[in-house]
């Protein structure tokens, strides 16, 4: 959407395509966001009398499986990436919708935690721990949709904008998008489960 | 976000329906004169509140004269407010002022406008995200005055929503779903502002010579950009213990009105207030940055001189930004922390009022030595130097860990930052509407109006805010909706007769600025594409600005502030064009 506003003689100014360098500003607000998330986290877990271990009070396995499934995402996103910058549509498609289909593997079997955890009784309501762990992993789980939206309309628009000079590069940037979704619970997972 | 866009919208320059070019429009131009006029609605219901406390404060128990009736019984029986509606007006006239109003009037309306403009851009870099911006405040704003209609009322906690007070009082969740809206219009605004301020600049404009006011609005993006998340994420805590149930603020065994409150506990009311300041803080900066960018420009331009230490306006503004981050706990001082993080908190304090008096001295020496016009511009600007310097000194009492014991939550507080916000920031952007309204419509606003607004606003300021500083210093608590339920305030009473007066006379002030802002829209007088003689790239092109601004993309020659120069016949020489030596 750029190539119309870009100065003709030296554009971008700073190297960066507009796209690129936006998402990465927008990940650093989202650091910010998730890093005060995991300060409280500090904070309440340090000022608390007692802390559950969180193996004690969640399904590590279960947790664990999705943190593959979301390794094995970031995997094909890139790969997506590369189909796309190869102009190869059909290998784009591919990987994108296994993206796709892995992020809501991801959801169901948190789906599947949360409910347990219901079933007992148990909600966010319940102690400081619990609500810790539903507000993370919920706020986590609106940024795997987010992602899902944004990897969907990339996988509908391939239809009639693949040809487009910066196809690839939205591509790329829902790619780190992605990625940081992904470091995040590479985070949350060892906070939560595993200390 | 920006991936699946088709076209730009600027490949067309068909005519535009009336909702595309009015409503719905992905012009900067458009969108900054939505937030122009937004904002200052959005200050002018703010200053109403404010009103209606004025008169509580100045007479209370009596009933409030015309308006009293048309209220509820609810919120003021026989026409006398009740507390609680006080609190809800104290609440929300702050959050108006700060999220609604100027914030956007700064940064929305001045840096959407002005700023692409400054660069020699044709557009923001994400037209249709600016779009989605305004698009998130308008409705989040609407839904913040829709409170007041609610059951329960606004929020009445302050603009500060402390807990565990914000999570029990009624009203403060839809408080907190207005800010998440707002606080995501404001991140997606320094996203967009940041990548067309680092990547849209025209050729030849390198970074030390860009104009005060777009470095202002970097720096103002960064600190939006950084330090709004974390007040999100605080908000969602927040909301979570109000909706779902949560104790992230509350701790174990809170009895409120004899009551146990029913909740898990376990959580820390301080952690509120530190996440609330840590975006807070930075915020004050979001405040002023923007309106003393507005000013180094006018003073420049109204000088006829480059602008006295450059590098050292634009340093101190960077680590004004830096240092904003570590300095929130110094509203914390009597909230209870260990007295060795109060001093680490008082020296970065002191260390932060060294670039802000940097950047006042520079802008004091640039005076000295002009040819100054006293245009009306050139007013408020001259006008903000002493007044800001005023809000700034009485800050420093505040940030000494003694003194503020002593100060701490009096009248005394609410003197100085309105001193920083009101003559500061509000009269910086008053006059930044004189100096940039001939590029918005191709015409001037009336002299003599403009004259008369500048002095009634100036001297009402003053008259509002200075008895505050006394009453203060004599131990009125800022927070008491009866001043007179207490002895020791007796004395100082009559000051807030004056406050109040000289409050009621500052909206009347207003009504020639109202006037003339609209009536010069259509009747002023038509002037050049650069009435000032001013230098920066936004007096380059035609005014007001066509779809796409320049006619041919400027080339940059030199710095913004080139007055004066020995060897020309002018005394000025604009960024864009080549230098001509006279022979």
């Amino acid at each position: 959407m750029t190539t119309a506003l870009a100065h003709p003689a030296d554009a971008p100014s700073s190297g960066v395509t507009n796209a690129k360098l936006g998402v990465w500003l927008f990940l650093a607000s989202e650091v910010m966001l998730f890093g005060t998330l995991f300060t409280t986290y500090l904070v309440l877990r340090m000022g608390a009398a007692s802390w559950p271990r969180g193996w004690d009070v969640l399904n590590v396995p279960l947790g664990m499986l999705n943190t593959f499934v979301l390794i094995t995402s970031s995997v094909t996103i890139v790969l997506s990436y590369v189909k796309a910058a190869e102009k190869d549509l059909a290998g784009f498609r591919a990987y994108m919708a296994a993206t796709i289909a892995l992020s809501f593997v991801f959801l169901v079997v948190k789906g599947f935690e949360y409910g347990a955890h219901f079933k007992h009784g148990e909600f966010p309501s319940t102690n400081i721990f619990n609500a810790v762990y539903f507000t993370m992993t919920g706020l986590h789980g609106c940024h795997v949709i987010g992602g899902i939206i944004v990897n969907t309309a990339l996988l509908y628009l391939s239809g009639e904008d693949f040809e487009h000079p910066l196809f690839a590069g939205r591509v790329e940037g829902a790619g780190l998008y992605w990625h940081f979704v992904d470091i995040v619970w590479i985070f949350l997972f060892p906070a939560l489960y595993l200390l | 976000m920006v991936k699946n866009s088709h076209s730009s919208p600027h490949d067309s320059h068909a005519p535009q329906s009336f909702w595309s070019h009015y409503v719905f429009s992905t012009d900067h131009k458009m969108i900054g004169l939505q937030y122009l006029i937004t904002s200052f609605i959005f200050l002018l219901i703010g200053f109403s509140l404010m009103m209606l406390m004025r008169w509580q404060l100045a007479f209370p128990g009596h009933p409030i004269p015309l308006i009293g009736s048309l209220l509820s019984s609810a919120v003021a029986p026989n026409g006398v407010m009740t507390g609680e509606f006080y609190n809800q007006l104290g609440a929300m006239h702050g959050t108006i002022m700060v999220f609604l109003g100027i914030v956007p009037l700064g940064v929305g309306a001045f840096g959407n406008y002005v700023m692409p403009l400054q660069i020699g851009a044709p557009d923001m870099a994400f037209p249709r995200l600016n779009m989605m911006s305004y698009w998130l405040y308008l409705p989040g704003g609407l839904l913040m005055l829709l409170s007041f209609l609610l059951p329960g009322g606004a929020a009445q906690s302050g603009w500060t929503s402390y807990a565990p007070l914000a999570i029990i009082n009624p009203g403060q969740t839809v408080w907190l779903l207005a800010m998440v809206i707002i606080i995501t219009s404001s991140l997606l605004g320094a996203v967009n502002f940041l990548t067309t301020g680092l990547n849209m600049r025209a050729p030849g404009l390198s970074l030390d010579r860009l104009p005060v006011f777009t470095w202002a609005q970097l720096v103002t993006a960064v600190l939006l950009l950084l330090a709004f998340p974390p007040l999100e994420a605080a908000a969602i805590l927040q909301l979570m213990d109000r909706v779902a149930g949560t104790s992230f603020y509350l701790p174990a065994g809170l009895v409120v009105l004899g009551q146990q409150v029913k909740a898990s506990g376990g959580g820390q009311p301080l952690l509120w207030q530190h996440l609330f300041w840590f975006l807070a803080h930075p915020e004050v900066y979001v405040l002023v940055l923007p309106p003393m960018g507005i000013v180094s420009e006018i003073i420049a331009n109204g000088t006829r001189k480059p602008l006295h230490g450059y590098k050292t306006l634009v340093a101190s503004m960077i680590s004004i930004g830096v240092m904003s981050f570590i300095v929130w706990a110094h509203h914390m001082f009597l909230s209870g922390m260990s007295p060795m993080l109060g001093n680490f908190f008082l020296v970065t304090t002191m260390i932060i009022s060294v670039p802000s008096v940097a950047i006042l001295t520079c802008l004091i020496y640039s005076l000295k030595g002009g040819s100054i016009r006293f245009t009306v511009p050139m007013l408020w600007a001259l006008a903000f130097i002493p007044l800001f310097g005023i809000g700034g000194l009485t800050g420093l009492p505040l940030g000494l860990t003694t003194t503020d014991i002593y100060l701490h939550d009096t009248y005394y507080v609410i003197g100085h930052f309105h001193y920083v916000v009101v003559t500061g920031s509000i009269i910086a952007l008053l006059g930044g509407t004189y100096y940039w309204f001939p590029k918005w419509y191709g015409r001037k606003m009336d002299e003599t109006l403009g004259r008369i607004h500048f002095w009634g606003t100036v001297v009402c300021m003053n008259g509002i805010f200075f008895p505050m500083f006394i009453q203060g210093m004599a131990g009125q608590n800022r927070r008491y909706f009866d001043p007179t339920a207490h002895l020791h305030n007796l004395p100082t009473q009559p000051l807030h007769v004056v406050s109040s007066v000289f409050a009621w006379l500052l909206f009347l002030f207003q009504l020639p600025f109202i006037y003339n802002f609209f009536s010069s829209m259509f009747k002023g007088e038509r002037v050049d594409d650069n009435p000032w003689e001013a230098t920066t790239l936004e007096w380059a092109c035609p005014s007001p600005p066509p779809h796409g601004n320049f006619v041919k993309t400027p080339r940059v020659y030199r710095g913004p502030y080139e007055y004066s120069l020995p060897d020309q016949t002018r005394d000025w020489l604009p960024q864009h064009e080549e230098a001509k030596a006279l022979t």
